[in-house]
């Protein structure tokens, strides 16, 4: 059975990067003990920043040097708490990559690097986007990768984490999202994927607000082309809910992703190299930034651009199902 | 707790160890074939000096949750900590070499693991994490209000990471008083001379630059390495003060006549005729301070 979801509801926009600060300021509020370092990117107005005013004595500010403040939270969890790190995503990917793969995963510490701005949601062009984050997060072993659908789930994520033994980085967009669920009443386990939307000819397997965008894909592949997708809510990038991926496999033949990543190396590289290895033969196509540094725009524009919007989406789902099998 | 004077008795006990320690060191690196001599055997003193005499430490638990915590950061020179380790009782040499790089029974390599061997802090290797690790247990142990210090040993060579000047950055604007950093200043990298390959001086000036308290010491002089550890401000973590680094002056493969300032021993094996001759240069050593 699908998860309630607001498939039916108004979009409605939340902020995962608001989401956080107030839970951090919550779990701070009810007595849980934890460090929180940030750069130089958290605005005193919003909600980390007004934790950081609260709580000054468990908030470290690093200033605009990736690689030192993974570092030094790395230490900080070696001191005995639970670290989090606010990290604009594409420098904790590029610049601290040694770090995340050396302080963090490999000394195996108890830090959530929390990686903002995925994807293009930072605008800005390609220096401030965050498409090559999932790869290489992928490729480093002890790392639990995690990307909310929602600020809801976010925060759910952010809770949970205080429970979680391990490296972990929860990528979240640089604003408002739409929310996927209803509310928060559905439970949420690390590694295991939710059916956000029933359907039978094919599954859409995506995290982060592409999910919300995947939902809108179905509902036009449904209204428009007779197309039954399923849609999965993918939230852990690593390790793969694989139980699911071979479910979907099994009961809607084909199975497409979408994700605000580069198409190379992130959720669909991962699901289509386990399905090559799993005998899959239906029909597969991965939806998300092509190998190019993107086009200069809004993101919304951006979306539209790659075929990333709900009508693009559908679109290229509607011709990859009516194009004949390719037999090699 | 911590001593503020220096017994020259104790010094000549300490000089004693050093010369055992290297003597053990040169037979282990004999043994598993490997190693980073040169780095190794610089930094002798100041290892034996803090984990014998200056650090609050227990041998038979390493994980005390008052000790103080030693960042290797020049994680190439770990054999130097595991023949420490093992004089201290927690493994013997057999044990270390058994179980040296040998697949899924392995505890023990070219590079620390803290999962492998719990008295090694933080797992180092790849060069320039340690000060900024540092850095962050340092923060963390004022933010608990823990009366333990953290010392980091760094490489001049190292110091060609940035990660490092952005640590140093940090630890000055925090006022890090609980925290030492030791660069051990062996002035050779693996290709040559670092003044040649990247020129780091004037060290002292850029580190006061920074915001440290900055001590110029020998580093293979037991009685200076000692002075030092005895010269450093209570480790209360209330205080706000400036963090100290120790600038060790020190040689590449201290002790023995071939490898002292000889680059070409940064890493490797030795032979067995070599090995005869690096001990018995060690032993003449200590005949020389007689």
């Amino acid at each position: 059975m699908a998860t309630q979801t607001t498939y039916d509801f108004d979009q409605m926009l939340s902020n995962a990067r608001e989401a956080y600060g107030e839970e951090l300021m919550r779990m701070a509020d009810a007595g849980l003990e934890f460090f929180f370092t940030y750069s130089d990117n958290v605005a005193p107005s919003s909600s980390a920043g007004k934790f950081v005013q609260k709580y000054p004595d468990r908030c470290f500010n690093f200033g605009i040097a990736e690689p030192n403040q993974v570092g030094a939270s790395a230490g900080l969890a070696l001191s005995g708490r639970v670290v989090f790190a606010q990290v604009f995503g594409p420098f904790l990917s590029l610049r601290a990559a040694d770090q995340i793969h050396t302080d963090i995963a490999y000394n195996d510490v108890n830090v959530r690097l929390i990686g903002t701005h995925a994807g293009v949601t930072a605008a800005g062009g390609p220096t401030h986007n965050c498409i090559a984050d999932l790869a290489l997060y992928r490729a480093i072993p002890n790392l639990t990768v995690v990307v909310p659908a929602d600020a809801g789930q976010c925060v759910k994520m952010i809770r949970q984490s205080m429970d979680f033994e391990g490296p972990m980085v929860i990528r979240i967009d640089r604003g408002g999202s739409p929310d996927v669920y209803a509310d928060n009443s559905y439970e949420l386990t690390f590694g295991k994927a939710i059916e956000t939307l029933s359907g039978s000819d094919l599954s859409i397997v995506s995290a982060g607000s592409s999910v919300y965008w995947s939902m809108r894909g179905a509902k036009i592949l449904k209204e428009k082309y007779g197309i039954s997708a399923r849609v999965i809510d993918m939230h852990t990038i690593k390790p793969l809910d694989t139980d699911m991926l071979l479910k979907c496999a099994a009961e809607t033949k084909n199975i497409v992703t979408v994700e605000e990543h580069s198409i190379n190396g992130g959720l669909g590289g991962g699901i289509a190299e386990f399905l090559l290895e799993s005998g899959f033969t239906g029909k597969f196509k991965r939806i998300g930034l092509p190998d190019t540094f993107a086009v200069l725009g809004d993101p919304d524009e951006v979306y539209k651009y790659y075929g990333m919007d709900p009508d693009g989406i559908a679109a290229s789902i509607d011709k990859l199902l009516i194009a004949p099998p390719i037999i090699l | 707790m911590y001593k503020n004077e220096v017994n020259e008795e104790r010094v000549r006990q300490l000089e004693e160890k050093c010369v055992e320690i290297r003597k053990s060191l040169l037979n282990f690196i004999y043994r598993i074939g490997m190693g980073h001599l040169g780095g190794e055997l610089s930094i002798v003193e100041m290892a034996v000096a803090l984990y014998y005499e200056y650090m609050k430490y227990d041998p038979k638990n390493p994980k005390w949750e008052d000790r103080d915590r030693l960042v290797l950061s020049k994680g190439h020179c770990s054999e130097t900590l595991f023949t420490i380790f093992s004089d201290l009782g927690m493994y013997t040499m057999d044990y270390m070499v058994e179980h040296f790089e040998t697949l899924d029974t392995a505890l023990f390599g070219m590079h620390s693991n803290r999962k492998y061997v719990p008295a090694i802090e933080v797992s180092a290797g790849s060069l320039g994490h340690g000060l900024p690790v540092a850095v962050g247990l340092a923060l963390g142990a004022r933010a608990q209000k823990k009366l333990w210090r953290t010392f980091v040993i760094v490489g001049d060579g190292e110091l060609n990471e940035g990660s490092n000047w952005e640590a140093f950055m940090a630890g000055g604007h925090y006022k890090l008083g609980n925290l030492v950093a030791i660069v051990d200043k062996n002035q050779l990298q693996m290709t040559g001379p670092t003044e040649r390959v990247m020129s780091i001086d004037p060290l002292d000036k850029k580190l006061e630059a920074f915001n440290w308290d900055v001590l110029q010491i020998d580093g293979n002089d037991m009685y200076s390495v000692c002075k030092a550890l005895a010269s450093l401000p209570p480790a209360d973590p209330w205080a706000v003060r400036k963090p100290v680094a120790i600038i060790s002056n020190t040689a590449k493969g201290k002790g023995v006549s071939f490898m002292e300032g000889n680059v070409k021993w940064h890493g490797g094996g030795i032979a067995k005729e070599q090995l005869e001759q690096a001990l018995a240069d060690v032993e003449n050593g200590r005949k020389g301070r007689i």
